[in-house]
């Protein structure tokens, strides 16, 4: 049997394949990228682009926070049309039961390093005047920053072609396995592992693992410069994130260094068709403009959708597939894929070479999730 | 004759017939609608509410479109000036 062509095949050019083609480079490994359409153009240009350190579990937690220090190095090199802007994040408490997860939350991050401030009512309306009156407070935590993904995924794309990596654009795979990357044109690549990182699609080429779309919506102003100065998220954003069922929406804005303002967000499973949901739209607008009152005079001028990749764990998948070992998973980041991408690649690139990584891989591993097409694997 | 309507655009008094869009006031004050984010100066375009090229401020609030909208007595309309966002594109 000859050598494989390439040391590394990644499937999928977005934010997450990115990230890895990106770091693979960096361990002088052979890579290909796989994109079936354009780089970022999947869930990748649908987020928000929020860079944000969250807390639902500790790994959670060591995930978001090693890949917001990958991102803060990787800063000073990122083009301009990345808008990176580290513009914290407030969570908005809207009244004391949520004031008391403020200050667990605010505990939590402070005794993990992260920078954190309780805020009164007071400090609340006047760090966000728009705001409506009578919130509790909030928690402003500030190193979390915003940036524009689709531009963050070319820019790490680019810097992975300069160093030898190779693209195979407009290349859609049917299947993979084996040690082979199978496209739907009949030819195929030849690769010592493939990573999956095809997202809320990723159950095409491995069947079997547990990811399912999660549909979400986002809505985008005209500017209006300063309207909202940080992203502002409802800490309720919590309890709806969290269900695994119904249809959900949160209050959940951004300022874009546009000017304008991205309005989110919506949560849907079993909600497989792109097109735009009306009914969803409407609630989560009008959830918006409770937390808002002024966004009802400004002008929407675009809406779109996406599909997350959500996991029954809310955790991704990153590691090697015990059905396959020359396949290795890089999905199911849900909302988190433009923060956890730089984690995942350092995590995939270390399992790949044989290296400690800076967190235990562990709460990761896709072996964590054993679903009966692979338990006699 | 037709009943007419007076407003100012840009503080000035302007005098045009009732059912007149803002568009219309516009042209007969000689007023352009917008700065562009880019500097340019941005008028009428489409005039059926679609390009966005007219947007005008009324009333203090930005981002409203002339063509789209009828003169009322005493409305105070002004060419938008231009944006300062610190960023050239947009999304």
């Amino acid at each position: 049997m000859t050598a494989p062509t390439y040391d590394v095949a990644i499937v999928g050019g977005g934010i997450v394949g990115a990230a890895c083609a990106y770091e693979c480079v960096q361990r002088a490994l052979r890579v290909a990228v796989i994109e079936q359409d354009v780089i970022g153009g999947g869930a990748t240009a649908a987020g928000m682009g929020h860079i944000v350190t969250m807390d639902d579990s500790d790994a959670q937690f060591a995930l978001t926070r090693y890949s917001q220090t990958l991102w803060q190095q990787l800063r000073p090199e990122l083009p301009a049309n990345v808008e990176y802007e580290q513009c914290g994040t407030i969570w908005v408490a809207a009244d004391e039961d949520e004031m008391n997860e403020v200050l667990r939350k605010h505990d939590y991050y402070t005794r993990n390093g992260v920078p954190a401030e309780v805020l009164s009512s007071a400090d609340l309306e006047g760090l966000e005047p728009n705001l409506r009156k009578g919130l509790a407070g909030g928690l402003l935590v500030l190193e979390d920053g915003v940036l524009y993904p689709p531009c963050a995924a070319r820019y790490l794309i680019e810097c992975a072609l300069a160093k030898g990596a190779t693209l195979y654009s407009a290349s859609t795979v049917s299947q993979i396995g084996r040690g082979r990357v199978y496209f739907s044109n009949g030819s195929s690549l030849s690769a010592a592992v493939i990573v999956n990182a095809a997202g809320a699609w990723a159950p095409a080429l491995t069947p079997g693992i547990e990811v399912k779309k999660r549909k979400g919506h986002l809505v985008i102003t005209d500017r209006y410069p300063r309207f909202v100065r940080h992203p502002l998220v409802e800490l309720g954003y919590l309890k709806s994130s969290h269900s695994l069922t119904a249809d959900s929406v949160a209050f959940n804005v951004q300022p874009r260094r546009t000017g304008q303002i991205l309005i989110g967000s919506s949560r849907q499973f079993g909600a497989e068709r792109k097109e735009v949901d009306r009914e969803i739209m409407r609630r989560m607008l009008q959830r918006a403009q409770s937390y808002l009152p002024g966004l009802s005079e400004t002008s929407a001028i675009r809406v779109w959708t996406g599909f997350r990749a959500a996991t029954p764990d809310k955790l991704p998948l990153i590691g090697p597939w015990p059905a396959d070992s020359t396949v290795y998973l890089a999905t199911g980041h849900e909302g988190l894929g433009i923060t956890t991408s730089l984690a995942t690649a350092k995590l995939i690139a270390d399992q790949i070479t044989g290296n400690r990584s800076a967190i235990p891989a562990e709460p990761y591993l896709p072996s964590r999730i054993r679903t009966p097409e692979h338990a006699n694997a | 004759m037709p009943e007419q309507v007076t407003l100012t655009v840009n503080g000035k008094p302007v005098v045009v017939p009732s059912g007149a869009t803002v568009a219309a006031a516009m042209a007969t004050a000689g007023a352009y609608c917008r700065d562009s984010v880019s500097g340019e100066r941005r008028t009428i375009l489409c005039a059926m509410g679609i390009c966005f090229e007219c947007r005008v401020e009324i009333e203090g609030k930005p981002h409203q479109r002339a063509c789209q909208i009828l003169c009322s007595p005493g409305m105070r309309v002004n060419t938008q000036p231009r944006i300062e966002t610190g960023a050239e594109s947009s999304r």
